[in-house]
């Protein structure tokens, strides 16, 4: 199957493409040198005039899974009045906030992406995320696997023996064939399970005696033993606190110079502020950013309007629920993990919504490198995933940012930093945050770029001055060489593949674990691994 | 003489065996065709321990073998399943869910037999 | 020569016991090891022999079978798929599939066992947990409305009542019990304090321990039948607790307020959360129906009652519940799954059933089987069909295919359903 994708202006920031004319041939779902294709039996796509770039690739998103199912279930009103009908073999769907599986892929392919991660997955229910990621087609999807309070793990910290959580940590890769290290609150959502949290690095997590930061650096040191493709991917203590921007900047203190990601920094970029409202502190945050090449970064941006927070971090979301009031749902998983939902609305006219906003967009406007921040909305938490092409607009076009300023509570804009910040950023450097830079940073490096060798995934745009409609509609989206998207309709299914890395693990520790789920667990050690002929879709991803 | 009492349906372990056997079998016709009810009320009805009584509701009529059990006054307890469905109506009241317990019926002696007569008529 | 298969999963209740050992001899299962009576009788009670389709009655090929099928679908205008909770999530993924193909309306047992369970965690959300926190850490439990002795007879021992874990060494001894019902019953025996309450009574009762959390004071000296003090002394130890845990069943899901009752639960369980860590886990009933929810939700974005008609998903609990769409007389063919309706609706319902062309998937003889028009022997899930299903706490768990017998699976029918309708 080859194709042709004639005469578009390319932005491939990874090999140096910012929008030059150049043509991109695919032959079997990848791409190829352009001798490789024989031109008369190619489809050829007339991209003269449009946008040619790698298919989008989510960092972090949370769509499939336990958490995210209860969040669906939840909001029946969410999704009355969002509903996709059924299309020839496309199934129908309802969307909102947290759409169901098969819209989400469709919407997320729709707007030109091809890769998602889903963001966080406690290992006991792993096989459900599986199950769902079976159902959200035209997308290639990675699962971090939650271990930030995962009890083996803080029982080989406590007992002194970092080389178990290791081999611990490789084992449980495999067995829930997860991509990557998820850390949530370390240490403060096994103290949820008293009543409590942690506040500080060094607070102790109950009947362990460990502290997040010594979870953290174990984490971030079993990640570089194993040489996993991603780096530990953290949602750090204190989030939506006054307290956050402080301790994030001792986290990344702590770890500076190891490779680690930050997920939605936004929602842990708070200082005291009068009168109850934090004060947002990208400023400081960036700074700190831009000090450590080994550091990489998704906003999480806010979006005005509905959203639904779901996390595995149990005492935030409590603490939510008391704020915000209304509906909650708390999730304990034995021995890992937890979580828990609260359905909110973020709106201008609110202070603290409105600084939240604000500190985002300061964040990616402050962060020199756009190969290190990356766009999120840590959907559907910050937002819903729909909304990155009015994020894009926001970013490149400071009068419409200007004029969103404008209509925001006043006490967010006193004394903002962002009316100053008029930087504007390029196609090129979309390009690098939405697809290039998450791809690096998740190593995969058949993602988010068009050189020789790449996926064909490839998202083809008519060039609009208002860049949210440009980004909100591709022209024509490619997966594996394969048309899904024309003039930002989904016109065919595709399954995708599902990542997993699985790193050697020294095979004496499985006695060990069995005799661990003995004792930890109410499912059967035999039971609990997700095997790989469970899953119709897999590609090992190589570690070292 | 008839009374309302108040029925609720629910799982017993004969139930569920019986049910695996099959629900032609012996044992689910033995574990779902009988009524636990309050020694009192028994005795006030006019129904044996071990008697028959029949329970009613407008859906319709189903006769049962009676055993005193420890339900208060006024309540009495048939295991879920094909016989005690035929007194359940098909109003939800908008949830989907019918009446299986909190179910009003009106219980008697099977052959109406009058108050007081253990043995009698029967 | 008989082997040895362990760690296979029961299927029947919301337990899903995975410590299950299961003797097999060629297709025979000879013995069960660690299962309840209701495990037993899944394994030992099942006559694997594959047995051919039934159309009208009369045996049939698989392919006659199939096609008798697609022609009544083809015709209906209102089908009901209906079931699902005995059947693993990939054949329930399949009935969504079917139901989204052809415009039907899908609904799960949950409409009659914990469907205001679902309603009343919309209303207000859920504080809950896995089996294994409640083993570990909970010190007090409540079971309301609920009777484990009769229907999750592995419940105490695994995760609740005696179970031992890292808080809980002493298991039974480390805990305090209620029971709270309408009448005495096997759990309410085991219970250090039985709270009895007058029928229909339990939206007032859970009211007032809202009231007392709240510092405020009831009139009178009893609610519902229970003593004032006693429930007083009750949200003493509620508050006062290591980790508190409700269970719930149908003495709240289906006497008179349903959901409402549900909600005040799970609002008072919330509301403790101020003063003491607690959570509430339903008992669900059928081994898979809250995997019936799980897919029906992440495929539709609602767990029941769930209508495709006009060519995307409508929810509307007592328009799409499967009664109602029986008791109106609104389906004119039903998909039958893994269920028997006919036995366990209300009798004006389940005669619906008798009159409308009805296809049936099941591995055994029920009364639904017994009035099908097209009748599909099917293997049983967690028997001689693998597949996964979700335990009440919404754990995964791989159920083996114990046995080999040939027989299709309803994944397998409702597959070639799918494409039958489709040409």
């Amino acid at each position: 199957m080859m194709l042709g994708i004639l005469g578009g202006r390319v932005y491939d920031p990874r090999n140096g493409l910012d929008g030059q004319v150049a043509d991109i041939w695919v032959k079997d779902g990848r791409v190829v040198a352009a001798g490789e294709v024989d031109r008369d039996h190619a489809e050829i796509v007339d991209a003269a005039g449009l946008v040619v770039m790698p298919g989008g690739v989510e960092v972090h998103s949370h769509l499939v899974g336990a958490k995210v199912n209860a969040g669906r279930k939840l909001r029946p009103e969410d999704h009355r009045g969002h509903e996709r009908a059924r299309v020839g073999d496309l199934r129908s769907g309802t969307g909102g906030t947290v759409p169901s599986t098969h819209l989400s892929g469709y919407l997320y392919s729709e707007m030109g992406y091809t890769t998602v991660m889903e963001a966080a997955t406690a290992p006991l229910v792993a096989r459900h995320t599986h199950e769902e990621i079976e159902d959200m087609p035209n997308l290639d999807k990675g699962v971090f696997i939650t271990m930030g309070n995962n009890h083996f793990i803080m029982q080989a910290i406590r007992d002194g023996r970092p080389e178990l959580a290791r081999d611990y940590v490789a084992w449980l890769l495999k067995a829930t064939k997860g991509y990557a290290i998820k850390i949530v609150n370390p240490g403060g959502v096994e103290n949820w399970k008293w009543g409590k949290n942690v506040g500080e690095l060094d607070d102790e997590v109950i009947g362990y005696g460990v502290t997040p930061r010594q979870i953290l650096e174990t984490l971030a040191w079993v990640n570089e033993e194993l040489g996993l493709p991603h780096v530990p991917h953290i949602h750090g203590i204190n989030l939506g606190r006054s307290t956050s921007a402080r301790t994030t900047a001792e986290t990344m203190k702590t770890l500076k110079g190891q490779r680690a990601h930050y997920c939605h920094l936004q929602f842990l970029s708070y200082g005291e502020g009068p009168r109850h409202i934090h004060k947002g502190e990208a400023a400081m945050l960036a700074e700190a950013v831009n000090a450590d090449p080994a550091m990489t970064v998704d906003v999480g941006q806010i979006v005005f309007g509905r959203a639904t927070t779901m996390t595995s971090d149990g005492p935030l979301q409590h603490m939510l629920h008391q704020t915000a009031g209304g509906r909650w749902m708390n999730d304990d998983v034995e021995s890992e993990s937890g979580g828990g939902i609260v359905p909110i609305v973020y709106k201008r006219t609110n202070p603290i919504n409105a600084t939240m906003w604000r500190t985002g967009l300061e964040l990616f406007l402050l962060i020199d490198d756009p190969w290190r921040v990356f766009l999120t909305t840590d959907h559907p938490n910050a937002g819903c995933f729909t909304s990155y092409p009015q994020v894009i607009r926001l970013l490149m076009d400071s009068a419409f940012r200007r004029q969103m300023f404008d209509g925001i509570h006043v006490r967010a804009r006193r004394g903002a930093l962002l009316p100053e910040l008029e930087r504007e950023y390029t196609l090129g450097e979309i390009a690098v945050i939405t697809r290039a830079g998450p791809a690096r940073a998740l190593g995969l490096d058949k993602k988010g770029h068009l050189g020789v060798g790449a996926d064909a995934d490839v998202a083809v745009y008519a060039e609009q001055d208002d860049k949210e409609a440009m980004f909100a509609r591709p022209r024509y989206v490619f997966k594996d060489g394969v048309l899904v998207v024309r003039d930002g309709a989904v016109v065919a299914e595709v399954p995708g593949r599902t990542f997993y890395v699985a790193p050697p693990h020294d095979p004496s520790v499985e006695s060990e674990i069995r005799a661990y789920f003995e004792h930890a667990y109410t499912v059967s050690y035999e039971n609990y691994a997700v095997l790989s002929g469970d899953l119709a879709h897999t590609e090992p991803v190589a570690c070292g | 003489m008839s009374e309302r009492l108040t029925l609720i349906s629910g799982r017993t372990r004969k139930q569920a065996t019986g049910m695996h056997k099959g629900k032609d079998s012996p044992e689910y016709h033995a574990a779902t065709e009988i009524v636990e009810m309050n020694a009192d009320d028994m005795a006030r009805l006019g129904i044996a321990d071990g008697g028959r009584a029949t329970l009613r509701t407008e859906v319709g009529e189903i006769a049962l073998t009676a055993h005193e059990g420890a339900l208060p006054a006024g309540l009495v307890f048939v295991p879920m399943g094909t016989t005690v469905n035929g007194l359940v109506g098909t109003e939800t009241f908008g949830t989907g869910m019918p009446s299986f317990k909190g179910l009003s019926v009106e219980v008697e002696p099977a052959g109406g037999e009058p108050a007081g007569g253990e043995g009698e008529g029967s | 020569m008989s082997t040895v298969v362990e760690h296979v999963a029961c299927s029947f209740c919301g337990c899903l016991c995975d410590d299950i050992a299961v003797e097999v001899e060629g297709a025979h299962i000879v013995k069960v090891k660690r299962a309840c009576s209701n495990g037993q009788g899944i394994f030992m009670d099942y006559d694997p022999r594959p047995r051919r389709p039934l159309v009208g009655g009369e045996e049939v090929e698989w392919d006659a079978a199939v096609a008798a099928a697609a022609a009544i679908l083809r015709a209906a205008d209102s089908p009901l798929i209906y079931g699902l909770s005995s059947s693993a999530s990939e054949a329930q993924r399949k009935a969504v599939e079917l139901a989204d193909r052809i415009g039907a309306i899908v609904d799960s047992t949950s409409s009659v066992c914990h469907g205001p369970t679902g309603l009343a965690m919309q209303a207000v959300g859920e504080p809950t947990c896995t089996l294994g926190e409640v083993r570990d850490r909970a010190d007090l439990l409540v079971f309301w409305g609920c009777n484990p002795d009769q229907s999750h007879l592995r419940h105490f021992a695994r995760y609740s009542l005696n179970a031992k874990g890292a808080q809980t060494p002493k298991g039974r001894a480390d805990r305090t019990m209620y029971a709270v019902d309408v009448r005495e019953t096997g759990t309410t025996k085991k219970a250090d304090h039985f709270l009895q309450i007058d029928p229909g009574c339990d939206y007032e009762v859970l009211s007032t321990l809202r009231l007392l959390v709240q510092g405020g004071e009831p009139e009178g000296e009893t609610v519902g039948g229970v003593a004032v003090a006693d429930l007083k002394e009750l949200v003493e130890r509620l508050k006062s607790c290591r980790y508190g845990l409700f269970f719930m069943g149908m003495g709240l899901t289906m006497t008179a307020a349903r959901q409402l009752n549900v909600a005040e639960l799970f609002t008072l369980v919330a509301e403790l959360n101020e003063y003491a860590k607690c959570s509430v886990i339903p008992m669900r009933g059928h081994g898979n129906v809250t995997g019936a929810d799980q897919v029906l939700t992440w495929t539709s974005g609602y767990p029941f009652a769930v209508s495709y008609a006009r060519g995307y998903p409508q929810f509307s609990p007592g328009e799409f519940t499967a009664v109602d769409m029986l008791a109106r007389r609104a389906a004119d063919a039903a998909v039958i799954i893994a269920s028997d309706p006919g036995a366990h609706f209300p009798r004006p319902a389940a005669a619906h059933l008798e009159r409308i062309p009805t296809i049936v998937l099941d591995h055994g003889p029920s009364v639904t089987a017994s009035h099908a028009t097209v009748l599909f022997p099917t293997a049983a899930y967690g028997v001689d069909a693998a597949g996964t299903a979700y335990r009440m706490d919404n754990v995964p768990i791989p159920l083996s295919q114990v046995i080999e017998t040939g027989r299709p699976t309803d994944e397998d029918i409702l597959g070639r359903l799918i494409e039958a309708v489709r040409t």
